[in-house]
């Protein structure tokens, strides 16, 4: 029983950057993190979509997380990452500002989200961990990888034309 | 046991025999008094019971036991082929399709079939059919079994098996019954099958018995030998076993042996005919295995794979221009052609899997509407990529109803027009070049142009003044709008909203194209053109700006470099004139978004596309060439992008997109 509880109350997270904050996503959800290459634009997608890369044979689709949440965008350094995830079986690959660590997060650390953190809304978000020194932004990859929201997006682009 | 294994052979080998079935079915439809035919159903209907008993599925077998016996009857000629017979066994046909199909989806293939198995029932006695009554206990006697399984015991005689009923009796003293019930079927399980026990055996195993139970099953071991094995479990008092006795009606046992004598001899002619001409025989036995889809799937994608790294060499010869290496990469890369084809080969099927259900539904569908139909199918041979397969079958079935529905006219008004009272539908297939063709004409009344026009004004598909000017075959491409119906009335066959449009839509997205040609009171004839496979294909690599896209050979027309003062307009769209057309004039680098300007040049780069019969020239700016190239999806995420089919990996590892042309031209 005492081993159940350890999986139910703590989560393992990969830790990445963007702007000033520290995002989590659950381990699970993480297929590799590799590093910036060439990207093929998608022409006629929404601009946080950059295009498609080659990885290991399979074109996958990548976007830009600074982008997907209108922060300010930068430009790729030897830091940048792409953290490859897969959510309900859509394989995307997210750029961040870096990427370089794995934690435990116990469950009762994590508390519901604010309103608006790091210029990210709720709604992206599954929670905040307070942990001893940081603080840890959980983001809900379901949402933030919606492939609705790009249809809808694209036919409000289309209408506006 | 574990049945699963066999759960793939069982679906295939089903399916096969249902098919067998339905085509025997509709010649014996046309020639009722062929007896051979009937023993051709019945084989198939024996086989599949055999089987689905063996795999547990009772419906199934009940329900192809119950068409055995009337095939039977017909065979000894105590029933008659009526329109009632045979509708009552495709009925069942259905059903056993649907038990079929329940199982390939996983389920149990269970399904309620008493009322059909009732009307058989009907038919074999010679009666009319009656109301059900509630005699559902009618085909078991005294012994407590089921008709299916005496039938079962039957066979088993004839297979030189014993059967047994089995009487035991635990010692009053004993307190775990279900555990030592639980041992004794260890032990007959050993020896026999079960075929029945009483009481049955949830009930044994929950003890809701006395102390005494019976046990009918077919062994090949003798009494003797059951008896000491039972007798060795512990606590049991009293063990009696003796032969039973198949009780089976005189009749019946005639029937089977009279099919047994019918097998043999035809074995025997088969026999004879091998010894005389050993060579037919050989190449009858031509050798094949199943393999599973998937297998061929992974093959291919490693060989993409391939042909990625083909590319790669390719690319990295060149550059070298090592004399050795350059040679041994075109070895290569004939090899890998070859390679190629063989895959291919191995992945295509001949397109009869799809046109066989076709007879069936057109007899069905001409007897709801009073018409008189003939479906002639040629090319069933030509064979086509699996994955196209799997996907061309709904658009034929829609194309056939509307031949059935509009197309061919009912019977009187064939005659008035001194037309044959029986319409005839075609449905051919052959291959040329890169491509299968699919042609399905039909000898009815022809595409009525002014209703065309008259229904796409009401729908707003067009306008009046532009419908005056339009050509024949313009007129028919309308058929294919969205929201079109040309049937006076919306019947169940057809027009339910649902159009040609969804035919189009489908067939393009196959990567092939459809047109239709229509003589007035001669008929019509739909033509589908696929290519022959889907995954690899020939492409010209071009470049707008810094990006490199690939467009499919089978869509381009031509490539060609002409002088910018050649470039008209018309109604404020560019135009070229190429070979006398008018053609639109499209910058990619527009049309795609390409950030920067281009080249100052006294010339354009063109690329002539087609969709049908509409071009659409394409400014590029630059011509890399022509290559093979692994057409890979953009993935879920990225679904239905703009003028993009996919992707595919080029020879220096970078990604390149796939231009969809039918998006580029409106």
């Amino acid at each position: 029983m005492s081993e159940m509880k350890t999986v139910e109350t703590e989560m393992k997270a990969i830790v990445f950057q963007l702007l000033d904050e520290e995002y989590g996503v659950d381990v699970h959800q993480v297929r590799s993190i590799e590093r910036i290459q060439e990207i093929t634009r998608v022409p006629r997608t929404p601009s946080f979509v950059k295009g498609v890369i080659n990885l290991r044979g399979i074109v996958t689709p990548i976007i830009d997380l600074r982008s997907r949440f209108d922060l300010v965008e930068t430009t790729y350094t030897d830091e940048t990452r792409i953290v490859i995830v897969n959510v309900n079986d859509l394989e995307v690959g997210m750029i961040v500002d870096s990427a370089n660590d794995v934690i435990d997060v116990p469950a009762d650390s994590v508390e519901p989200p604010p309103k608006v953190v790091g210029g990210i809304e709720a709604e992206y978000l599954d929670g905040v961990a307070k942990l001893e020194k940081r603080l840890l932004i959980l983001l809900n990859l379901e949402r933030v990888l919606n492939p609705e929201e790009i249809i809808t997006l694209r036919q409000f682009k289309e209408k506006s034309e | 046991m574990d049945m699963n294994q066999y759960l793939d052979v069982f679906v295939e080998e089903s399916r096969e025999h249902l098919q067998a079935i339905n085509e025997h079915m509709l010649k014996l439809e046309n020639d009722p008094a062929e007896i051979s035919i009937v023993n051709d159903i019945f084989r198939s209907a024996h086989t599949l019971k055999g089987m689905s008993a063996t795999m547990g599925f009772e419906d199934l077998a009940s329900l192809t036991h119950q068409m055995e016996n009337v095939l039977d009857a017909i065979r000894q000629r105590k029933v008659q082929v009526t329109d009632e017979v045979i509708d009552a066994l495709f009925e069942s046909v259905d059903h056993l399709e649907a038990m079929v199909e329940s199982i390939i989806a996983g389920g149990d293939g269970k399904r309620d079939v008493k009322d059909i198995v009732d009307k058989l029932n009907a038919i074999e006695k010679g009666k009319k059919q009656t109301p059900r009554t509630i005699d559902s206990k009618n085909g078991i006697s005294g012994d407590g079994l089921d008709e299916f399984q005496r039938s079962i015991l039957d066979q088993s005689v004839e297979q030189g098996l014993n059967p047994f009923t089995v009487k035991v009796t635990l010692e009053k003293s004993c307190i775990l019954k279900a555990a030592r019930v639980y041992m004794i079927f260890n032990v007959i399980e050993q020896l026999a099958e079960v075929i029945h026990s009483a009481p049955e055996v949830s009930d044994l195993e929950e003890e809701k018995f006395d102390h005494e139970f019976t046990v009918t099953l077919i062994s090949e071991k003798e009494a003797i030998e059951i008896k000491e094995k039972i007798s060795k479990v512990s606590e049991v008092e009293d063990v009696q076993v003796e032969s039973y006795h198949t009780k089976s009606s005189p009749k019946e046992s005639v029937e089977v042996a009279a099919t047994m004598e019918l097998e043999k001899s035809q074995e025997k002619k088969a026999e004879n005919k091998g010894q005389n001409e050993p060579s037919v025989k050989s190449a009858q036995n031509n050798k094949t295995i199943r393999v599973n889809i998937n297998r061929l799937d992974h093959l291919m994608n490693l060989f993409e794979e391939l042909v990625v790294d083909r590319g790669r060499l390719e690319a990295l010869a060149r550059q070298l221009n090592n004399g050795d290496l350059t040679d041994t990469v075109e070895h290569m890369t004939r090899l890998s052609s070859d390679l190629q084809d063989a895959l291919l080969t191995m992945r295509m099927v001949p397109i009869d899997q799809v046109f066989n259900r076709f007879p069936r539904m057109i007899r069905s569908l001409a007897k709801d509407l009073g018409k008189k139909i003939n479906l002639e199918i040629s090319g069933g041979e030509t064979e086509l990529d699996r994955t196209v397969i799997d996907e061309i079958g709904d658009p034929l079935v829609h194309l056939l109803r509307n031949s059935v529905d509009h197309g061919i006219e009912l019977p009187e008004r064939r005659s008035q027009a001194g037309k044959t009272e029986e319409g005839t539908i075609s449905l051919v297939s052959f291959h040329s070049g890169n491509h299968i063709f699919i042609e399905i004409e039909d000898d009815g009344g022809g595409i009525n142009r002014e209703k065309v026009i008259q229904k796409a004004i009401e729908n707003n598909i067009i306008d009046e003044v532009y419908a005056k000017t339009m050509e024949d075959h313009e007129v028919f491409q309308l058929l294919f709008a969205s929201g079109f119906s040309t049937a006076d009335t919306v019947s169940d066959i057809s027009g339910r909203g649902v159009g040609l449009d969804v035919v189009k839509n489908k067939i393009e997205s196959l990567g092939g194209q459809i047109t239709v040609t229509s003589v007035r009171g001669r008929g019509t004839k739909f033509a589908i053109e696929l290519p022959l496979t889907l995954s690899i294909l020939s492409a010209m690599l071009i470049t707008t700006g810094p990006e490199t896209y690939a467009i499919p050979l089978s869509n381009i027309v031509e490539s060609i470099v002409i002088p910018k003062s050649e470039v008209m307009k018309a109604h404020n769209q560019l135009v070229i004139d190429f070979r006398g057309k008018v053609v639109p004039l499209l910058s990619l680098r527009e049309v795609l978004e390409v950030e920067g300007e281009p080249e100052e040049k006294d010339t354009y780069s063109i690329v002539v596309v087609r969709k049908g019969d509409q071009y659409a020239a394409l400014i590029v700016d630059r011509f890399i060439g022509q290559q093979e190239i692994v057409l890979k999806p953009l993935g879920e995420y990225l679904s239905n992008i703009f003028a993009i089919s996919g992707a595919t990996i080029l020879g220096d590892g970078k990604v390149s997109l796939i231009l969809d042309c039918n998006d580029l031209i409106k």
